[in-house]
């Protein structure tokens, strides 16, 4: 039990060593280093799930900060989030076996990949303010490194400024809240911050800034514009983590501040993250719907279940604060459960985007289709992640969502009548959101794999190697048994949920058959996945058999009979705008100001007709580009500064202590 | 055991009468529409005999086609009859129904769309890729509008099990409450739009350009064209029954039911089902269908309507106690 530490610690230890080492070691030694990952992360995920059911322990480490040193803790809540980060990261290193080999710089990959998960681990595995800030920075900076690997492309470099500056004002911001937290006492080790009693002012300030902190790590809007760039910048595994895995670091972040260090909360705090986490999920899958970058659209898909994600942790908060601990158990849970499930599909989905990407050359889907004769396997594994990422049951996308939706419906008993109005809007956007995640999923997967390919680069796609095929077809096969087996992953989160809001849910073996999850009774609600898709199988089978018995079993093959018209072009087949005009006609014209333009030629004259859509990006537009003008405004103001004589810099110097000191002389009365 | 058996028999029966009573159903439909056209009409039997007929026909499909368009009628099928099984018509407390709730029954019906909306894009038409996209379009309001209605009713009955929510309508005297009102009306535009009947689609359309669901069905033939048009009839009659389970569940047999009572719940049943078709029979008669844009207010206000009764719950809930 107290050994596990040592052993992450020794674990992330080589991982650092690792990364040190490629620099000896050269390119060719790509796929060792990922062989080494894989089977590092699989050693550290044992460790994990040891902690998820042992409990913590500490460690204490001799460096670091003068008279602080470095504190690590292993507690139930940090085990189940190094189980996401840790699972994602050793399936992923297994696709970037296969996947590594086609990287064209990797150089600028290889040292940066075992730093990038070594820096995940060790923001988990921190017990003070101060080496989580480090490790936080380190996972930031590292994963900057990766996302400018392909650095010759303008967009990526941009996407990387981007990024560089929003890591800094989010760790600015988290900063700014440990500072609060710690109080004018200074302890910064996390024990000391959970003892200290704060002003309210205090507290809220703790809650400002780690929603800016963490909230612009995770995607929420509006502090997601970083986040659609920079993950489909890097190269596939790499944004298969970012995206499944790193935003879920940041999850845990929030959970840490707001859950654990903060102490009791008021009511109040549910109510930015409900707004915020519900409008994230409705904007990101719009966002998302209007994407033709296959890997772009997977990143906005990422926002509206960080945004989802959100809304539960909210409900959380606001049940501890009235007193329903089962209920927020419940919520906790189905926000943990939704963080693991999340991390699955999509790092099956950006790996399967790495496939595809690699396959094809080009990440336009409005260039692809039938890509399913091609790759078969992959588009069988992709859409599996589809489905899922779609809610759909019996895979483990649903099953959050319905633990999600049980935890909304006895909410009417929150006493706080301002949460009774905003949970059940909150609950319709989710279920907007839920429903057009399905129609962005079905564009995703139609117009990319199936009907008839629209570019030579898509009609001549390879499949793709043997490890990276393992690695989706792992994440599939788990995306399935995490669904089917809900009841009992439920049960192992008590201990984090005990930590967290002092309950669990009720023990279910007691559920109406075996492998029901009950969230609260069975007579209230409850949802037997195995028994569901024994069911489906059942009566496909039946079915199948029916129509084998009565029907006739002959097949000819012919050309397609659309109607009698068949179109003998395939950019006739709706591209990715068409397939998505109807929800743009619908959504988009109002919140992003959307239009089509159609210019028709002169009747008799040649010239092809000519569709232009528009959009704009309310948040860019509203927020980050007046923002951007004042800062380079003050900037050039503030350069006049440059160019003064020294007895005016001593004047300036003269000026500000005299500041300070009336401060202090005001701080002291 | 006898226990089992019992429910054994009683969610087989369920299952069989659903299978039985589908095309019947659509039969129904079709002859009152036809009557009230001042047409003769088809026999009430057509929908089983065309059903035969496809099954016999050889399969022909496009050159292209996938192994995904050959397995997505057999998962649309399963998906939509396992829904229908758990939806209690003539007798509440059926064995599959601590599988799963109304919310999994939304899933599966979701699970069957999606796949649907697929199998219409595989291969690689026009008229399939405008009906998918359609098709998500509409759901993208009416699935949200059927959560607000599974919204309303499980937190009346504090359960989300069908079963316990018709439990509890029939056996509480609920009386008339606006926010049941609001949801009938949701209900309603829900059932109209999944079902593709007018105003939000045409069933009785081909080779339009506004068709959705039959555009997704165009390249299907035989054997498969079958089934999807059975799952289509098992679909509309799963629908009506959810209508009656949550609004006019009176006469169903609840708890362990004595023989005598399950004749009853099936008889009413059917009388129930009857009628229903022919309201939705003449009311797809009074109105002609929307134009495609259209249908964005038309499925919103449903979906406004179904809010508005959570909401009015959610406030109440807190003014009595």
């Amino acid at each position: 039990m107290t050994a596990l530490l040592p052993a992450a610690a020794i674990a992330f230890a080589i991982l650092v060593g690792l990364a040190l080492a490629i620099g000896l070691v050269g390119r060719r030694g790509s796929a060792a280093l990922y062989v080494l990952c894989a089977v590092v992360a699989a050693v550290l995920l044992a460790i994990d799930i040891a902690a998820l059911a042992v409990g913590a322990s500490t460690l204490l480490l001799p460096f670091g900060l003068p008279g602080t040193g470095v504190h690590l803790r292993l507690d139930p809540l940090s085990g189940f989030f190094g189980l996401v980060v840790n699972l994602g990261a050793c399936l992923t290193s297994l696709f970037a076996i296969g996947y590594g080999r086609h990287e064209s710089d990797r150089l600028r990959v290889l040292p940066f990949y075992p730093a990038f998960l070594a820096a995940m681990n060790l923001v988990l595995l921190a017990d003070d303010a101060f080496s989580f800030l480090v490790a936080w920075e380190l996972m930031s900076l590292v994963s900057w490194g990766l996302v400018i690997a392909h650095h010759r492309n303008a967009e990526n470099r941009a996407a990387g400024y981007l990024y560089l500056l929003m890591a800094n004002v989010g760790t600015m911001a988290l900063l700014f809240a440990f500072g609060v937290l710690a109080g004018a006492g200074g302890g910064y080790d996390f024990d000391a911050i959970r003892q200290l009693q704060r002003p309210v002012w205090a507290q809220s300030l703790v809650l400002l800034m780690t929603l800016v902190g963490a909230g612009s790590k995770a995607g929420l809007i509006p502090l997601h514009v970083w986040l659609p760039l920079a993950h489909p910048a890097a190269p596939s595994h790499v944004s298969a983590l970012m995206s499944g895995v790193m935003t879920k670091v940041a999850i845990y972040a929030l959970v840490r501040i707001l859950f654990d260090l903060c102490g009791p909360t008021p009511w109040w705090w549910a109510v930015p993250l409900l707004l915020t986490g519900s409008a994230t999920a409705v904007l990101g899958v719009l966002y998302a719907m209007l994407q033709q970058n296959l890997k772009k659209l997977l990143a906005f898909s990422t926002i509206e279940n960080i945004g989802v994600i959100t809304v539960a942790l909210g409900l959380a908060l606001a049940f501890r604060a009235g007193h329903m601990i089962v209920a927020a158990a419940v919520a906790l849970t189905a926000a943990l459960l939704h963080v693991l499930n999340h991390s699955l599909f999509k790092n099956l989905l950006f790996l399967g985007s790495g496939a595809v990407l690699h396959a094809s050359n080009c990440d336009d889907i409005d260039q692809m289709g039938g890509l399913i004769h091609r790759l078969p396997v992959t588009a069988w594994v992709f859409l599996t992640g589809c489905a899922a990422a779609a809610a759909l049951p019996p895979l483990n996308g649903f099953v959050s969502e319905w633990m999600l939706f049980q935890a909304i419906l006895v909410s009417p008993d929150i006493p706080q009548a301002l949460l009774r109005f905003i949970i059940p809007a909150v609950g319709a956007l989710l279920a907007l959101a839920a429903a057009l995640a399905a129609s962005c999923f079905v564009r995703l997967f139609g117009i990319t794999f199936l009907g008839r390919a629209r570019s030579p680069a898509a009609a001549d796609a390879r499949e793709t190697d043997r490890f990276s095929l393992a690695a989706m077809i792992g994440l599939a096969l788990l995306c399935g048994l995490t669904g089917l087996f809900a009841a009992a992953l439920a049960e192992r989160l008590a201990p984090v949920t005990l930590a967290l809001v002092g309950g669990a849910l009720p023990p279910q073996q007691a559920g109406p058959a075996p492998l029901s999850l009950t969230p609260f009774s069975s007579a209230h609600s409850s949802y037997n996945a195995p028994l569901l898709l024994l069911f489906m199988v059942i009566s496909a089978s039946l079915t199948g058999w029916g129509v084998h018995l009565l029907a006739s079993r002959r097949t000819r093959r012919t050309a397609a009979w659309d109607c009698g018209y068949p179109d003998a072009s395939p950019r006739l087949q709706p591209s990715g705008s068409g397939f998505a005009q109807p929800i743009r006609r619908l959504f988009a014209s109002l919140l992003f100001r959307a239009r089509d333009d159609v210019t028709m030629p002169i009747p008799g004259e040649m010239d092809p007709a000519v569709l232009r859509t528009t959009l704009s990006d309310p948040v860019w537009d509203t927020l980050y580009a007046p923002t951007g003008r004042a800062v380079l405004w003050a900037a050039d103001r503030l350069n006049r500064i440059q160019y003064l004589t020294i007895r005016q810099y001593l004047g300036f110097t003269f000026v500000l202590l005299i500041l300070l000191l009336v401060v202090v002389a005001i701080w002291q009365t | 055991m006898a226990d089992l058996m019992h429910a054994l028999v009683l969610q087989g029966g369920q299952m069989f009468l659903v299978l039985v009573l589908a095309p019947l159903l659509m039969g129904v439909v079709r002859r009152i529409k036809a009557r009230l056209q001042r047409r003769r009409g088809a026999d009430l039997l057509q929908p089983y005999y065309d059903l035969w007929k496809l099954l016999r026909k050889e399969v022909v499909p496009a050159e292209n086609a996938s192994r995904f368009y050959r397995i997505a009628p057999y998962v649309i099928f399963a998906a939509i009859w396992v829904a229908a099984a758990l939806v209690p018509t003539f007798a509440s407390g059926l064995m599959f129904n601590w599988s799963a709730d109304l919310i999994v029954i939304v899933g599966l019906l979701a699970t069957a769309r999606f796949t649907l909306a697929l199998a219409g894009m595989d291969v690689g038409t026009s008229f399939g890729g405008i009906g998918a996209s359609r098709e998500m379009m509409i759901a993208v309001f009416a699935e949200p509008a059927m959560l607000m209605v599974v919204f309303t009713l499980s937190m009346l009955a504090h359960s989300t099990q069908l079963s316990a929510i018709a439990d509890y309508l029939i056996l509480q005297p609920v009386g008339l409450r606006i926010s049941l009102g609001l949801t009938l009306v949701t209900f309603t535009i829900v059932l109209l739009a999944e079902n593709a009947r007018i105003p939000v689609d045409n069933p009785a359309t081909h080779l339009e350009l506004t068709m959705v669901h039959e555009a997704m069905l165009l390249e299907y033939s035989g054997r498969h064209l079958a089934l999807l048009e059975f799952a289509a009839a098992i679909k509309l009659l799963l629908y009506v029954s959810i209508f009656i389970c949550l609004f006019f569940p009176f006469g169903m047999a609840t708890g362990a039911p004595a023989a005598a009572a399950i004749l009853v719940g099936v008889l009413l049943y059917l009388l129930k089902l009857g009628i229903g078709g022919s309201l939705l029979a003449l009311g797809e008669s009074a109105v002609a269908k929307m134009r495609v844009f259209r249908l964005g207010e038309f499925l919103g206000m449903a979906f406004v309507l179904g809010l508005l009764a959570v909401l009015l719950l959610f406030v109440t809930r807190g003014v009595r106690g």
